[in-house]
């Protein structure tokens, strides 16, 4: 079986993004990247399935600017077997995505998409679950457990009320949580290696997609700031404050 | 034309939840009808009916909704959709699981998560956990909507009296099988309802100390919560992490204890009424959005403030 491992390049996790001044968006600019935190689980969840003898390939996928390479060859770096990357410098929304990664599913022929459940920058939550619906596969969504058996997979979901156990009928697109795995660091020979693994390079066009946006950003601005607090000596005090001050214990 | 609100419910009760999103709703313009698909949930339907200012009640009461399975509730979805303007779900797991999948099959690009409504085609929804609000205007012609439940404060339970109109089920779509779920129990109110709520972080060294803050959370009726780190190490189960890939809370009061303020835990709590961070780190970030700070040891503090607490 071959496994897809869509990524995605966002601002990293660390950094604390800037609103620009012109309100048309957060400053990237100068700005480290690295490839989303969800995305490195999923690589590394299909890198340990092809460990096992589960998988035969990986193949990541990407789609954005041609700097998004980077996410592909870091994907490649941690085991990946070949890439492609959807070049494209247009604005690329959920639905669009998932159409791009269709049109790459059809042509590949993967048994299972293994992806992250969001993308830490437009937190849409939405990718995974539109691209199981446009191949009318089965749909495993926010897992922190994946087991293969035969023609289904055996997967464990975080939702609100704790965890639930599903049985999907392959082929499926699973998104994955963050406790389904630790990702590895790539090694430096593995680096090196990565550079001269496979990597294809298409564009929306080529694969017959339109990307024509649904959704004109308006405006995007700074969230609403919290006032300073103040530091309290001891317990006593702090009771006291949320008592008489704050009033919101009794 | 009309808003549909997709109830969220265990097929006995109605969750919380819906009733924020019904609240978004009726910031829209049309009537507010509210689909309830599920397997023996006539109480959920009637429930429902007695939301003020809901018009009708669609209850889709089949086998094959018993258990949420997303493929097979989106094409209920996508067969309701287009008699509708806007098709608004809560931005729970529930939510977030069906919604996109309907919206796929319907060609739209959904809105996730919002948090504010500017007109009707107009929304507000923080992206980059939350460090940012964006103002989006959709195009299509069906707005496919995750509410934000912190963000609309839930309307009454009591008042109206819709009719309830029973339609009928899509059929299984036989590509997903519910085996189990593992539910959490607790007294303690609902970490996302609740109107105190009280975290430990990695700080707290060991699910064993725990109690400690479950001993407070019980004389505030606080939910206890946790930062992704407790989660991680096993200090408590999934459902208690509250973040930008957890659970958002806005309680009256939020207590974070021996958390650092990470931008992935704030973007859960950063919008409750009063925080207290309790740390022995002056540094820590969390006290950039505290109300109050308290820099101390946990285990001193926390025994401290039970007491005081009587
Ligand atoms: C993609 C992604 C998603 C994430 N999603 C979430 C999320 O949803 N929710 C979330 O919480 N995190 C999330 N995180 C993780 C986040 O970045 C932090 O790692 C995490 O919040 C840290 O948890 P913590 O504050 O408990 O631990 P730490 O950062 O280790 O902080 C522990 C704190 O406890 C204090 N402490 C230690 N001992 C004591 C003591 N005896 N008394 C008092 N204080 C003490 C320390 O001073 C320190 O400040 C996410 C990260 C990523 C990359």
């Amino acid at each position: 079986m071959k496994v897809l491992v869509p990524v995605k390049r966002v601002i990293d996790a660390n950094i604390k993004v800037r609103v620009k001044a012109d309100n048309s968006g957060v400053e990237t600019a100068n700005v480290k990247m690295a490839m989303n935190p969800f995305c490195e689980i999923a690589v590394e969840e299909a890198v340990r399935m092809k460990e096992a003898g589960t998988v035969e390939e990986v193949i990541a996928v990407t789609a954005g600017p041609s700097q998004c390479q980077e996410s592909l060859r870091t994907a490649l770096a941690m085991g990946a077997d070949r890439a492609i990357m959807i070049e494209t410098d247009e604005v690329l929304e959920p639905l669009g995505v998932a159409k791009l990664l269709k049109a790459v599913v059809d042509n590949e022929g993967p048994g299972m998409v293994i992806m992250g459940k969001q993308a830490i920058d437009g937190d849409n939550n939405q990718t995974g679950q539109m691209l199981s619906a446009l191949l009318g596969w089965s749909q495993g969504a926010f897992t922190s457990k994946i087991e293969v058996a035969g023609d289904s997979v055996n997967i464990v979901r975080e939702v609100d009320a704790g965890l639930q156990s599903l049985t999907l009928k392959m082929p499926a697109v699973v998104t994955v949580d963050l406790r389904l795995n630790e990702p590895r660091y790539a090694s430096l020979p593995n680096i090196m290696k990565a550079k001269k693994k496979p990597m294809d390079t298409t564009t929306p066009a080529d694969l017959g997609v339109d990307i024509t946006p649904r959704v004109n950003v308006i405006s995007v601005g700074e969230p609403p700031a919290r006032e300073a607090g103040v530091i309290v000596p001891d317990v006593a005090t702090l009771v006291d404050k949320l008592r008489n001050e704050a009033k919101v214990i009794s | 034309m009309s808003i549909l609100v997709v109830a969220e419910h265990d097929n006995e009760t109605l969750a919380s939840a819906t009733y924020n999103a019904v609240a978004a709703a009726s910031q829209l313009s049309g009537d507010i009808e509210i689909l309830v698909a599920g397997s023996g949930t006539s109480g959920v339907a009637e429930a429902a009916a007695k939301i003020p200012g809901v018009a009708k009640v669609l209850n889709a009461d089949s086998a094959e909704y018993a258990n949420d399975i997303a493929e097979n509730t989106a094409p209920l979805l996508v067969q309701l959709a287009p008699n509708y303007s806007h098709v608004l779900a809560p931005a729970t797991t529930f939510g977030k699981n069906v919604m996109p999948r309907a919206s796929a099959l319907l060609d739209v690009q959904q809105i996730s998560e919002i948090t504010a409504i500017e007109s009707d085609d107009t929304f507000v929804r923080p992206i980059y956990a939350g460090n940012a609000m964006a103002t989006v205007q959709s195009t299509d012609s069906v707005k496919m909507i995750t509410v934000r439940m912190t963000a609309f404060e839930a309307v009454a339970e009591d008042g109206g009296s819709a009719s309830v109109e029973a339609i009928a089920g899509t059929g299984d779509a036989g590509l997903a099988s519910f085996v189990s779920q593992e539910v959490s129990k607790s007294d303690r109110p609902e970490l996302t309802t609740a109107r105190i709520v009280i975290s430990g972080g990695r700080g707290m060294k060991s699910g064993e100390n725990f109690p400690l803050i479950e001993s407070v959370a019980d004389k505030l009726n606080a939910a206890v919560g946790a930062s992704r780190a407790a989660v991680d190490a096993g200090y408590v189960s999934n459902d208690f992490q509250v973040g930008q890939t957890g659970k958002v809370v806005a309680p009256d009061l939020y207590i974070a204890v021996g958390i650092s303020g990470a931008i992935q835990h704030l973007a859960g709590m950063k919008d409750s009424k009063v925080i207290v961070a309790i740390n022995n780190d002056e540094e820590a970030p969390i006290f950039q959005v505290a109300d109050y700070g308290l820099v101390a040891d946990l285990f001193d503090a926390i025994p401290a403030l039970d007491a005081e607490l009587g």
